[in-house]
């Protein structure tokens, strides 16, 4: 299990310091699909980046499993189970997409590399030897982000917008991979997203506003939000609001 | 007689594990020491200078040329290499030039190369360099090579320079014909306090003719790198520099891409970047399981692949 407690994250900028989180209370149990959801802005991807150590904590603990993870770096929590597709995946120009996948799977592991594609809804013929650069489309590398996640056996997968890029006709293949890797590896998935397909698999689903968790819900209460709104109907008044300028946080 | 070290350095510059398959001639310390040929390509000692003329019959198909330079004394070493590559012959040639210098004086090769591929024909050149030894001698490269590229002809190069070579000049120019091909791909790595300037210059003059050159460079702690690549259009023709380059510590690089079109049908395209690792790359591959060191390295091999 992965629980953050009483976390605050404070970032250093040109303008001074930011205070992106403030006392994050989260719990993420074993083999369960989260799904993050929220204004832009909201302080999503800064928990993500907070449980894969990209931001330290100024405030608070993260426990992994009984091991406290507060203050480990990147690759530490990385070799402990922890996960992250990025929202931007950055492009590694001269690397093939087989080494990238590669160095996810790390030096013990082999992979399939033309499974790992298939579930991502690519050709390993017509991908594996190509570059990681600019020819690749905002979708293609949002597959390969992915697939990296999936060559790895993880404990916490956490996947930043994964619909990003990605067309409809893939979509569907989409859901069910990332659902197979909850149910064939017993990863607990944490997702980032406002699309109702993606909320659809989630467990639980956990609001966020201002840096701050706002909620934590079930698809069923959101999804009749989201209802409610597409009609017009007077439980609009009841919606879980937040942000600046505390608009309906699912819009 | 090639020692321990002889074959190592081989191994450096040709990925020879032993002596080559088909014709070679092997260079060590200003010497001939060791030569092969083929019923179909000949390898001839100059007459008026040092070097080699390297002639390769009509339609020779699926052949290859090593000829490798091993320099394991602080000398200097000039050679003068010609190569004649026949109407629609398709040949793989491997150079380079390892340097293993255990004194305090200089070691230094200079390489002139010159190439006249025939019409019809394909040649990929293979150009390595390396150096190493426990002397602080410096290790010295200066290959210059020329290649005129008849019609129909197709021309690939690779020039990498990885390791251990504290001063290289590279001159590299080449003439296309009409409906020639020419790719060229460097790779470049200094470090320390290494220098190196690589001047390219590419001249389209055929009808139809195509160029595309791809240099990749790292320069790391106090090394400086100097790139000049200069494209000539003079008649319908296409032509694509791209040149990068990952700047580290306290490195310079300078990268002067230029292309002048002589023709209204000429095509050409510069890009020229550099910069340093992003660190993006560094900590999606640490979230990966990678150490800093490791995705640092992991980065660098993959860009100078």
């Amino acid at each position: 299990m992965l629980e953050m407690t009483n976390v605050g994250v404070t970032i250093e900028g040109d303008n001074g310091s930011v205070e992106v989180l403030k006392d994050i209370n989260l719990k993420f149990e074993e083999k369960k699909i989260y799904v993050m959801t929220g204004p832009n802005g909201s302080g999503k991807s800064s928990i993500a980046k907070t449980i894969m150590g990209i931001y330290q904590p100024t405030a608070g603990k993260i426990i992994l499993d009984s091991t406290d993870i507060t203050n480990m770096s990147i690759t530490e929590r990385a070799r402990l189970g922890i996960g992250y597709a990025f929202q931007r995946p950055p492009l590694f120009k001269g690397m093939t997409v087989r080494d990238f996948l590669n160095y996810a799977a790390g030096p013990d592991n082999t992979i399939m590399h033309c499974d790992l594609l298939y579930d991502v809804g690519l050709c390993a013929q017509d991908y594996l030897e190509r570059e990681i650069n600019a020819s690749f489309s905002g979708g293609e590398l949002k597959r390969i982000e992915i697939a990296s996640i999936l060559a790895r056996n993880l404990k916490v997968a956490i996947f930043d917008e994964p619909e990003a890029g990605i067309d409809l006709w893939s979509f569907q293949r989409l859901t069910e991979t990332i659902a197979n890797m909850n149910i064939k590896y017993d990863t607990t998935i944490v997702l980032i997203s406002h699309q109702e397909r993606i909320i659809r698999l989630a467990d639980e689903v956990i609001l966020v506003a201002e840096g701050r968790i706002s909620g934590i819900t079930t698809q069923g209460k959101i999804l009749d939000d989201i209802q409610c709104l597409d009609t017009g109907c007077e439980c609009r008044n009841n919606c879980i609001k937040g942000g600046e300028d505390n608009q309906c946080l699912i819009l | 007689m090639l020692d321990t070290l002889d074959l190592k350095l081989l191994e450096e510059v040709a990925d020879l594990h032993g002596l080559p398959q088909g014709a070679y001639n092997i260079r060590k310390n200003g010497q001939a020491a060791d030569r092969k040929t083929t019923a179909n390509i000949d390898i001839i000692t100059k007459k008026d200078k040092p070097g080699i003329d390297i002639v390769v019959k009509p339609g020779t198909k699926e052949e290859s040329v090593h000829i490798p330079v091993i320099l394991s004394q602080s000398i200097g070493d000039l050679v003068y290499n010609t190569f004649e590559i026949g109407a629609y012959a398709d040949v793989l040639i491997v150079a380079g030039c390892g340097i293993h210098n255990p004194s305090s004086e200089k070691a230094q090769h200079d390489g002139i190369h010159e190439f006249f591929v025939r019409k019809g024909a394909r040649m990929k050149y293979i150009e390595k360099h390396y150096g190493e030894g426990e002397g602080t001698g410096q290790r010295i490269l200066n290959p210059k090579t020329i290649i005129e590229v008849e019609e129909d002809g197709i021309v690939e190069i690779e020039m990498i320079q990885i390791k251990g070579v504290d001063h290289t000049v590279r001159d590299t120019e080449v003439r296309l014909q009409k409906n020639a091909r020419l790719i060229v791909s460097e790779r470049l790595l200094t470090n320390l306090e290494q220098t190196a300037i690589s001047n390219i210059t590419v001249e389209l003059l055929g009808d139809e003719s195509t160029a595309q050159i791809i240099s990749r460079s790292v320069a790391q702690d106090n090394s400086h790198q100097d790139f000049h690549l200069n494209m000539y259009g003079y008649s319908k023709c296409r032509g694509h520099i791209q040149c990068d380059s990952i700047i580290m510590d306290q490195a310079h690089v300078t990268s002067s891409p230029m292309i002048s079109a002589l023709n209204t049908d000429a095509q050409l395209i510069h890009e020229a970047a550099i910069g340093k690792i992003a660190s993006e790359q560094l900590i999606k591959l640490m979230s990966m399981g990678l150490t800093e060191d490791e995705a640092e390295a992991a980065i660098l091999k993959g860009f100078l692949k």
